[in-house]
C-alpha cells in the first residue's frame, strides 16, 4: 500500500530589474540593446563601488526603488512606506564587499498575490514579500585558479517570494510564467532568461495527504528556464516520495539541477545554516516613501496580463488558451498588437499562428520573439492568405517557418513554393471526376451509407492536386458530385 | 616653529611675496622627511610639488595675489590621515592589510579641499583601522608624541596631531569615531574639530563604524578649523548620510564673536569625576571661571546614561566594524600570503588572510562578530542601539536648557606609551568623556586650554546641539583668545 502524498511548493524568484545602472552606484547595470553579456569585457561597468573600494558607499538608485513599487503594485502587495536595507555576510569571491546588500525584516511590498489558471480553474498564489537586493560577480573557473567578473555585481534585483500555494510542477510553472508575464508587461524586466534576467530557487516538500505538519524541504536554486523548474519539481517530488518509502528523511539542504541528466544534487546542507549576521546597513538611511509617490506610480502601471488577456477574449473573440499565451510577454503580445495592426479582420487567425507554428519554432530554437526574421507583417499577410483562401493552412505553417528559418515575403513564397490553393471549380471537377470513375467500389459504399469515406475522396483528389486544392471548396463539390 | 599661524597669514605672505605655495610645500616636504615622529606613511612629493606649482601660477595670474574667495585654501600644504583615498596614492588606514592599496578614486571631503587649493603633502600614520586610542595600533609603528618622545600622541589620528603640533605640516585631516580627533588634538595641543555627523561626506574614508564615523581638520586655530569643514563640508551625492543642509558660511560665522553674556554652558556631572587630574580639572575651571566672569552662566546638567556610553560604543562600533572590515578577505582587498595562495579551501585561504590583521583589530571583528549573530543580536546590538537612543535622548533634554555643554576632553593629559597598550578595558576608558557625543553624533571640538607641570597639553571639549556647527566654533574661538590664541 502506498501513501498518498501532498505537495507543498514555495517560489523565490529573482528578477533583475531594467535600469541603467546598478542599484547602489552609476556603473552600468542594463546590457546595451542587443547585446549580450558576452559581448562585454569583464569588470568594464564597474566603478569603486562596485568593486568595494574601502571607502566607497552606496546611493540607492531611485529608478530601482520605482521598478520595485510596480512590481509589488502589480502583485497586490502592500507597499510599505518604511523599509530597511540590511547587510547579509558571507565569503565567498564573487561577493566584493563580503556581504550584501538586501532587505531583512522590513521589505519594501508585503502580502500579495497573483492568479494563475489550470484550465478552466483559476487559483490564488499568496506572494509572502518582494525585498530589494544587489547581484554579485561571477566567478570563472579555469584550471587551477578562478577568475572573477565584476560586471553582474551591484545589479538590482527583487527577490519575490512566494507562499507555499502551489502543489504541483504545473501550478509552479503557471505562476512562474505569470509573474514573468507581469514583470516584461511592467517593464521592469527585460525578460531574457537565457542571460538570467529571471531565476528561480524551488522549495519542494511532500507529506502524507492529510498530515498539517510541512515535510522537510529541499531548495533547488537558480533555475532559470520554466520547463526546467517544472522538471526539477518533478524530480524532487519523486526523489522525496522514494527516500521517504524507504524508510529514510529528508535532509533539508540546497540542490542544484542538471538539466542534461534531468535530476537535483545536493550542494550544500542547511543543517549546518550560515548566520549571516543581518543588521541594518548604516551607509543607508531607511528607506522612506510618500503615499502620494505610490499613488502615482499606481497610476502610471500599464494594462496587466490579466487585464490584456481579458480584452483580448473579449475584443477579438480569442480562446482563453490562446489570450492567456499571448500575454505571457509584453514581447508577445506586442508582436500580436502589431500583427493586428496591418490586419485587424483576422485577430483569431492571427492568434492561431503566433501560439501554435511560431511559438512552437521559437521554443525549439530558443530564440528571442524580438530578433527573429519573421515579422507581424509576415503574419498578418499569412492570416489575410488564410481568410481569402489563397493558401491552405498546411501552406501558411510551411510559409511560417521557412520565413522563421531564413526571410523572405509571403506573396513571393507562396508563387515560388507553387503554394497557392486551386478554388478554380473548372480546375478541380475534372480532377473529382477522375478519382469517383477510378473507385465505384468506394463510391457504392459511400452511397450505402458509408459516411466516413468523403474522406477518402477529399484525400486523393488532395493528392492528384499536390496538396493544393481549397479544402473547404473540395469538400464541398466532392460531397455534391458523390451524391450527385 | 612655523611662523604663519592661520591660513590668513599664509595667503598674506604669498601677497607679499614672501614665499610661495611652493616654497612652502617644500619647506613642509623636508621637515616631514627629515622627522623622526613617525607621524607620515607616505610623503606625496610629486604630486604635491605639482599642485604647489599650479598653485604659483594661480597667484602669478591673479596678480601676485591669492584669489582667496574662490581659492580659499590656495597652497595651503596639508598633511592626509591614511583612512582617506586619494586616487594614485597608497592608502594603508596603518594596517597590513592595506600596505600595497592604491585607490582608483579621491575622497570626497579631499577632493573639495584640493579643489579649493589645498596641497596634499602626506598620508598620515594612524591607528590601524581608527582603532585605537595612543596610535600604538599601526602595523607600521607608533607616532611620537610631537614634544614629549615617552608619550603617546592619542589616537587614532595621531599622526594628525603630531604632524600639525609639530609643524610637519601646515593642518590636518583627522577622522573620528569615538574622540580620534579630539583626543590627540587635546594631548598634542592642537585644535581638533569633529563637526555634527553628516556634516562632511564620508565618500573615500574607509569605514571604521560608518554611523560614527566623521572626518574633521586638525589645525592651530579655531578659524583654520572652521575653513576647512566649510570647504570640505556639506551635501555629497556619494555619501547617503551626508546632510543635505547648506554649510556656506561656517567659517565667517564662527569668526563673529560670540554673545558671552547669558552664555548658558552646561556642565555635566558625569564629566566631573574622581580620577581626573588635577591640573585638567584646574585648567578647565579656571578656563570656565574666566567665560563666567565674562558673563557665561554655568549649569550643571545631568546625562544620565551617560555611564552606558563606553559599552554601548563598543557595541555600535565594533559590530559595525567587523562588517565593514569583511572585505578584506584577501580576494580584492587584503594581503594573500603565499600560504594563503597554498591553502586547500576558501576557509583555509580566508584564515591565512585574516590573521593579518593586528591584534585589537582582531579584538574588535571577534566582538562584532559575536554581537551580530543570532541569538546575541537582541542582547546586544538591538539593545546598545536602544540605549544609543537614550543618550542621544539625554544630551537633547540638556540642550534645552543650556547652549553648549563644556567638559574635558580627557581625564588625563597624554599618557606615557605602553601603559595602557596591554590593557583593552583601560584603553577604551580614555575615550569615556568624547564617546558620548559620537554616539548623539553631536559637533564637537578640542581646544587647547592649559599645560600640565610636564608641560603636556590640555583640551577643553565643547559640545553643542546637532548642526550647530557654528556656536561650537564660536566658543571655542572664545576660548582661544582667552588662552592667548592659536596653539
Amino acid at each position: 500500500m502506498s501513501t498518498e502524498y501532498e505537495v507543498i511548493i514555495g517560489l523565490e524568484v529573482h528578477v533583475q530589474l531594467a535600469t541603467e545602472s546598478k542599484v547602489f552606484s552609476s556603473a552600468r547595470a542594463r546590457l546595451a540593446a542587443g547585446h549580450s553579456v558576452a559581448d562585454e569585457a569583464v569588470n568594464q561597468n564597474t566603478n569603486e563601488v562596485c568593486s568595494a573600494q574601502p571607502g566607497s558607499l552606496p546611493v540607492l538608485n531611485e529608478r530601482a526603488i520605482e521598478f520595485a513599487v510596480k512590481a509589488g503594485l502589480a502583485t497586490g502587495c502592500r507597499i510599505n512606506e518604511r523599509s530597511v536595507f540590511s547587510r547579509k555576510h558571507y565569503f565567498y569571491p564573487d561577493l566584493p564587499k563580503g556581504y550584501q546588500i538586501s532587505q531583512y525584516d522590513l521589505p519594501i511590498c508585503e502580502h500579495g498575490f497573483l492568479n494563475i489558471e489550470l484550465g478552466d480553474t483559476q487559483k490564488r498564489i499568496g506572494i509572502t514579500r518582494i525585498h530589494m537586493e544587489e547581484d554579485a560577480g561571477k566567478l570563472v573557473h579555469l584550471s587551477g585558479f578562478s577568475l572573477v567578473n565584476l560586471n553582474r555585481a551591484g545589479v538590482p534585483l527583487i527577490e519575490v517570494v512566494s507562499e507555499p500555494d502551489m502543489r504541483s510542477s504545473a501550478e509552479a510553472g503557471a505562476y512562474l510564467r505569470k509573474l514573468y508575464a507581469i514583470v516584461t508587461a511592467l517593464g521592469v524586466c527585460d525578460g531574457n532568461l537565457q542571460e538570467g534576467n529571471f531565476r528561480c530557487d524551488a522549495n519542494v516538500s511532500i507529506r502524507p495527504k492529510g498530515q498539517e505538519k510541512f515535510g522537510t524541504r529541499t531548495e533547488t536554486k537558480n533555475v532559470n528556464s520554466f520547463r526546467f523548474v517544472e522538471k526539477a519539481i518533478e524530480f524532487e517530488i519523486a526523489r522525496q516520495k522514494e527516500v521517504l518509502e524507504s524508510g529514510g528523511r529528508v535532509i533539508q539542504e540546497t540542490r542544484l539541477y542538471d538539466s542534461v541528466k534531468d535530476q537535483t544534487f545536493s550542494m550544500r546542507s542547511k543543517e549546518e545554516a550560515q548566520d549571516y549576521r543581518y543588521f541594518p546597513d548604516p551607509d543607508l538611511p531607511p528607506l522612506v516613501l510618500d503615499p502620494s509617490y505610490i499613488e502615482n506610480i499606481r497610476k502610471s502601471l500599464p494594462e496587466l496580463p490579466d487585464q490584456k488577456r481579458d480584452r483580448y477574449v473579449a475584443s477579438f473573440g480569442l480562446s482563453k488558451y490562446d489570450a492567456e499565451v499571448l500575454t505571457g510577454s509584453s514581447a508577445l503580445s506586442a508582436y500580436f498588437e502589431e500583427a493586428l495592426s496591418f490586419n485587424n479582420k483576422n485577430a483569431k487567425a492571427l492568434a492561431n499562428l503566433i501560439t501554435g507554428e511560431l511559438a512552437r519554432l521559437l521554443n525549439d530554437s530558443e530564440k528571442e520573439i524580438s530578433s527573429v526574421l519573421l515579422r507581424p507583417k509576415h503574419v498578418a499577410d499569412l492570416a489575410r492568405c488564410l481568410q481569402e483562401q489563397i493558401i491552405s493552412m498546411s501552406a501558411a505553417k510551411q510559409i511560417l517557418s521557412v520565413i522563421f528559418a531564413s526571410g523572405g515575403e509571403v506573396e513571393a513564397l507562396i508563387e515560388s513554393l507553387g503554394l497557392r490553393q486551386v478554388s478554380d471549380l473548372s480546375a478541380l471537377d475534372p480532377v473529382i471526376d477522375e478519382v469517383i470513375a477510378k473507385n465505384p467500389k468506394q463510391v457504392e459504399e459511400f452511397r450505402s451509407g458509408k459516411d466516413k469515406l468523403l474522406g477518402f475522396f477529399v484525400g486523393q483528389v488532395m493528392k492528384a492536386t499536390g496538396g493544393k486544392a481549397n479544402p473547404g471548396l473540395l469538400q464541398e463539390q466532392v460531397l455534391k458530385k458523390l451524391k450527385g | 616653529m612655523m611662523q604663519y599661524k592661520t591660513v590668513s597669514e599664509i595667503h598674506d605672505a604669498f601677497d607679499r611675496g614672501e614665499t610661495t605655495p611652493s616654497a612652502l610645500t617644500q619647506k613642509f616636504l623636508d621637515r616631514l622627511k627629515k622627522s623622526d615622529h613617525n607621524a607620515f606613511l607616505t610623503a606625496i612629493d610629486d604630486r604635491a610639488l605639482g599642485q604647489a606649482k599650479a598653485a604659483d601660477e594661480v597667484i602669478r595670474t591673479n596678480g601676485g595675489k591669492v584669489p582667496r574667495a574662490k581659492m580659499p585654501l590656495l597652497g595651503v600644504p596639508m598633511g592626509i590621515k591614511d583612512a582617506l583615498c586619494i586616487d594614485g596614492v597608497r592608502t594603508t588606514c596603518g594596517s597590513k592589510m592595506l600596505e600595497n592599496y592604491i585607490p582608483p578614486y579621491t575622497a570626497t571631503a579631499v577632493a573639495r579641499l584640493e579643489a579649493a587649493g589645498v596641497i596634499s603633502v602626506g598620508k598620515l600614520n594612524m591607528d590601524e583601522f581608527a582603532m585605537g586610542s595612543s596610535n600604538e595600533n599601526s602595523a607600521f609603528g607608533p607616532v611620537l608624541h610631537p614634544t614629549h618622545r615617552d608619550r603617546v600622541p592619542g589616537g587614532s589620528s595621531g599622526g594628525s596631531s603630531t604632524a600639525v603640533a609639530a609643524d610637519l605640516c601646515f593642518a590636518a585631516l583627522g577622522s573620528d569615531t569615538g574622540g580620534s580627533i579630539r583626543l590627540p588634538a587635546s594631548f598634542c595641543g592642537v585644535v581638533g574639530f569633529k563637526p555634527t555627523y553628516g556634516r562632511v561626506s564620508r565618500f573615500g574614508l574607509v569605514a571604521f563604524a560608518s554611523s560614527l564615523d566623521q572626518i574633521g581638520p586638525l589645525t592651530h586655530s579655531v578659524e583654520d578649523a572652521a575653513l576647512i569643514a566649510e570647504v570640505m563640508g556639506g551635501f555629497d551625492p556619494k555619501d547617503s548620510t551626508s546632510n543635505p543642509a547648506s554649510i556656506q558660511g561656517l567659517a565667517a560665522e564662527a569668526k563673529k564673536q560670540i554673545e558671552v553674556k547669558g552664555l548658558r554652558i552646561g556642565i555635566p556631572k558625569q564629566y566631573f569625576i574622581d580620577g581626573i587630574q588635577a591640573e585638567v580639572r584646574e585648567a578647565i575651571e579656571s578656563t570656565l571661571a574666566e567665560l563666567t566672569r565674562r558673563g557665561a552662566k554655568l549649569v550643571p546638567i545631568d546625562l544620565p546614561h551617560t555611564k552606558y556610553a563606553v559599552s554601548t560604543y563598543y557595541v555600535v562600533a565594533v559590530s559595525e566594524a567587523s562588517s565593514n572590515l569583511s572585505r578584506m578577505d584577501g580576494i580584492r582587498f587584503g594581503v594573500r600570503p603565499k600560504e594563503a595562495m597554498e591553502a586547500d579551501s576558501p576557509t583555509e585561504f580566508y584564515k591565512r588572510v585574516r590573521k593579518n590583521f593586528g591584534p585589537e583589530v582582531k579584538r574588535r571583528i571577534i566582538l562584532g562578530t559575536f554581537a551580530l549573530s543570532s541569538g546575541y543580536f537582541d542582547a546586544y546590538y538591538t539593545k546598545a542601539c536602544q540605549v544609543r537612543r537614550l543618550i542621544r535622548q539625554d544630551f537633547e533634554n540638556a540642550f534645552q536648557q543650556v547652549d553648549l555643554i563644556a567638559t574635558p576632553v580627557s581625564a588625563t593629559t597624554a599618557f606615557k606609551a605602553g601603559d595602557k597598550a596591554k590593557d583593552p578595558l583601560q584603553m577604551y576608558l580614555t575615550d569615556i568623556f568624547t564617546i558620548p557625543a559620537s554616539l548623539a553624533g553631536l559637533p564637537g571640538i578640542s581646544v587647547p586650554c592649559g599645560q600640565d607641570q610636564a608641560g603636556l597639553p590640555i583640551g577643553m571639549q565643547i559640545l553643542g546641539p546637532r548642526m550647530e556647527d557654528v556656536r561650537v566654533l564660536q566658543a571655542a574661538n572664545l576660548i582661544e583668545r582667552i588662552h592667548g590664541g592659536k596653539a
